[in-house]
């Protein structure tokens, strides 16, 4: 198979007017932001063009006293924060590899990170998108305010359908203030038990908690709590921990463990799983992963040497799910259960020539 | 359609048993609209299924009859969204009230449609847990409905809507097969279709299961109500809060028209003036004593002359009783009213309603103002006569002119009460033509024949047999390298 070619277009109208010359030629397209998880879901059976988002990376509007932004797809992580932070605002995110991961792409891949505890994933933080479909159809929904019910919700569509709708131009958020004050504070649990009950009591506390983290592995597990706010505010809620189990301050970069899972060495396999809180002190010990970092939420990632295929069985049949995020002969995603009629019937609607990331996505979409 | 068979009735009796249809014309009064009043639509029959099962049953008949069906939960939307569709029937969920798993534990709460919305934070409240979507009428309106209609409520601004605390759904699909959307756990492989179905008003199948996500209480709750002289200043010390950093779990302003019919209806007791500010922050104890003091001193540095924190629960409940009674309150004030939903970028306040202000003076025509302050969602009440001559039009304009004010502002045409029947003709002011297509392109995937709750939402129909889009040359065609055969 040649190699793809890649297109860099400098305004959305260039990029929809290629995506439709890509479309009408039949060529398969893989659309590109800074190409951090290009891995992700299953290898697309063909590409022919590779259209990335580079050019498109202005933050477009920044409106600070009403909490939003407006930003092209190819704007990195990083540099949006860098923005907000001057009027003291946030995308409340912590998504992997923000200094190269676009916008564009964390939508696509659905990649938030531990804040989402309590800020919510991007489903819940995006109010606006504007995305170009392989007819070239330029299409908006949503809009620049946060409360919005007017017609269909395309921003929750299109975030985490991995590039197979249509391609990300722009998207609009609600944004957070920067925490005046943030502190780290990790407990060390004496057996799996007492990680699970303890997760559970702070979750079924009356703490405001940013983030709660259970990592290690099936031998052992730290917990490691994100207060965010004004001083008092953390103080009396250390205190109130402390009532549960000792705990101690520590270092913020305990939050890059998800990120340390990477690289992986030969043999070695990335999963996100995805599991009720209750469920997570069992499903570390079931995992038997070298390292796993899970969220309150239920959400972790874990690296792992062993058969995925029977752990993903054990975690379906329990109503969760578990992902592949590095490249395996295995199928990525699992099941989708009886909606894959339905995503199969959306996919067609969008993209009837299956020219955008053919095959990568669920059930073979 | 303008009656069904004999054999039909037959069907739909059998399908659901003879207590489930509903065909005596005085019976199916009830049902020709729903909390907008002003459209009223006769269905063939009301059919009332107890079971996922019953809904497959009649959905499959209407699928094969294709007749259109209409899903409604209590009735209480504001767009007509539950509006009946002429040659249609009506699918009421009301017997489906089951509340069918409460998982504490893990902070979920599985529940029929036709669930109240305050049942479920009663069946929690003495664990300590509360669902935190609070529309103002949430102790009559249906889970059912608020999935419809993506209800927000006065305390989204910290908590967000409807489609923040629905993990999962069953659905019946227009050709009544059952889909299970989103899960009991977060991120299930797949398009987000969880998240489109919540706020698609029905369009796309009905729900007859929802996982809910409930919250725990916050330790403590405190309310702040601040007169200032005018909703100028209110608006300014609304900026202040925002630009301070906080997010309280509410911020509400009401003008001295809202005031005035609130105080009639409840005697909340709040200040009279032309902007009232009610501001409500939860959380931890020491936090949100910290920020109370600030907000406080935000309050007195815009220029309230009257800052009052609620003192106990009951005087709590009764600020917030006035504030979800204002709508209803409005009669007290004025034979009719028009409710308005729409929203505006926060800061476009203070120009919104000046403009109002000025329109309110022409034409002569009262306009109270009730505003979720912290989103900008901007509730409007035009209030008129309806036995003078001409006023009810007028009305109607004006609403029709705040609308399209909020749109030129940058806003939206509906924060929560949705577009139903009412906003179709304003979609396409909101939207461009190629945005609705786009959209529509969901409901083709979910409902090629168009027969949930057609003639909603969107001003015209997309043929779903048409493939998408219309041809254009490749380039290689335009400019003469290659030809098409």
């Amino acid at each position: 198979m040649s190699q793809p070619s890649l297109s860099v277009p400098g305004s959305p109208q260039e990029l929809a007017e290629v995506l439709a010359a890509a479309n009408a030629a039949g060529q398969a397209v893989a659309p590109r932001g800074g190409g951090s998880k290009s891995d992700w879901g299953n290898p697309p059976i063909r590409t022919d063009l590779i259209l990335s988002t580079a050019q498109l990376n202005r933050v477009i509007e920044h409106a600070w006293a009403d909490m939003t932004v407006t930003v092209e797809a190819g704007c990195t992580v990083a540099s949006l924060q860098a923005t907000l932070a001057e009027h003291g605002q946030r995308l409340a995110i912590d998504p992997l590899w923000p200094e190269r991961a676009t916008i564009g792409g964390i939508l696509a891949a659905n990649d938030s990170g531990a804040l989402r505890l309590r800020y919510g994933a991007l489903r819940d933080l995006i109010i606006g998108i504007t995305v170009a479909l392989p007819d070239g159809t330029i299409a908006l929904s949503g809009g620049k305010v946060v409360k919005n019910v007017a017609g269909y919700d395309l921003p929750k569509l299109m975030t985490g359908a991995l590039g197979t709708l249509g391609v990300i131009t722009q998207a609009v958020f609600r944004l957070h203030p920067l925490p005046r004050l943030s502190r780290t504070l990790s407990i060390t649990p004496s057996n799996p038990e007492d990680a699970q009950r303890l997760i559970l009591a702070i979750q079924n506390s009356q703490l405001a908690h940013s983030a709660l983290q259970c990592r290690g592995n099936h031998a052992s597990v730290e917990l490691d709590i994100l207060l965010e706010g004004t001083e008092a505010g953390i103080d009396a809620q250390q205190a109130a921990i402390h009532s549960l189990a000792p705990v101690r301050e520590n270092d913020p970069d305990v939050w890059s463990a998800r990120q340390q899972l990477w690289p992986v060495e030969e043999g070695e396999a990335i999963v996100k799983f995805s599991v009720l809180p209750s469920q997570i002190a069992d499903t570390v010990a079931q995992l038997k992963a070298s390292r796993c970092v899970v969220q309150a939420t239920g959400i972790g990632h874990a690296k792992l040497k062993n058969d995925v295929a029977p752990l993903r069985q054990e975690l379906e049949s329990k109503g969760g799910s578990l992902v592949l995020l590095t490249p395996s002969k295995l199928d990525a995603w699992g099941s989708a259960g009886d909606s894959l009629p339905l995503l199969r019937a959306v996919k067609r609607q969008f993209d009837p020539n299956n020219i955008l990331n053919p095959g990568r996505f669920v059930g073979g979409i | 359609m303008t009656s069904l068979s004999q054999s039909l009735w037959a069907e739909f009796r059998a399908a659901i048993g003879d207590g489930g249809v509903i065909w005596s014309p005085e019976e199916l009064k009830t049902y020709e609209c729903d909390g907008l009043t002003n459209f009223r639509v006769m269905p063939l029959a009301v059919l009332l299924p107890v079971s996922t099962q019953q809904v497959q049953a009649v959905v499959r008949i209407c699928h094969r009859e294709r007749i259109p069906f209409v899903a409604r939960g209590s009735g209480t939307g504001l767009s007509g969204g539950a509006l009946p569709v002429a040659g249609g029937v009506v699918i009421s969920l009301a017997r489906m009230k089951r509340i069918l798993e409460v998982d504490l534990e893990n902070a979920r709460v599985v529940v029929e449609p036709g669930v109240i919305n305050l049942e479920v934070t009663n069946r929690v409240s003495s664990a300590g847990f509360f669902y935190a979507p609070d529309p103002s009428s949430q102790s009559v309106c249906s889970i059912g409905g608020n999935v419809a209609e993506n209800s927000g409520g006065a305390h989204c601004l910290k908590y967000g809507f409807t489609t923040t605390h629905v993990l999962g759904l069953e659905v019946v699909l227009p050709d009544g097969s059952v889909a299970n959307l989103g899960g009991n756990t977060l991120d299930a492989p797949g398009y987000d279709l969880a998240g489109v179905f919540v706020g698609a008003e029905g369009t796309l199948g009905i729900a007859t299961k929802i996982i809910l996500r409930i919250v725990k209480r916050p330790e403590v709750i405190q309310t702040l109500l601040a007169a200032f002289p005018t909703a100028n200043e209110a608006g300014s010390a609304v900026s202040g809060i925002i630009a301070a950093g906080i997010v309280p779990a509410a911020i509400e302003m009401m003008d001295s028209l809202a005031i005035q019919a609130a105080e009639a209806a409840v005697h909340a007791n709040y200040p009279q003036c032309d902007g009232l500010l009610l501001v409500e922050l939860d959380g931890p104890a020491a936090e949100v004593a910290a920020l109370m003091e600030q907000v406080n001193g935000i309050c007195h540095q815009h220029g309230a002359w009257e800052i009052r924190v609620a003192q106990s629960e009951a005087e709590r409940a009764l600020v917030w009783k006035g504030r979800k009674a204002a709508f209803a309150a409005m009669g007290r004030v004025s034979p009719n009213y028009i409710v308005q939903d729409g929203v505006i970028p926060r800061t476009a306040l203070p120009a919104v309603l000046d403009q109002i202000d000025i329109w309110s003076k022409e034409t002569g025509l009262r306009v109270a103002n009730v505003f979720h302050a912290g989103d900008g969602n901007l509730h409007p009440l035009v209030l008129y006569d309806r036995r003078i001559a001409g006023q009810e039009h007028a009305a109607e304009h004006l609403a029709e002119r705040i609308l399209q004010l909020c749109i030129d502002k940058g806003g939206s045409i509906t924060g929560e009460h949705g577009v139903g029947e009412e906003k179709k003709h304003m979609m396409s002011k909101m939207f461009a033509e190629p945005d609705l297509q786009t959209m529509q392109r969901v409901r083709c995937a979910f409902d090629p024949l168009q027969l949930s709750n057609p003639t909603k939402v969107f001003p015209r129909p997309r043929l779903c047999g048409e493939q998408p889009g219309e041809y254009k040359p490749h380039v290689l065609e335009s400019t003469g390298v290659a030809e098409r055969f």
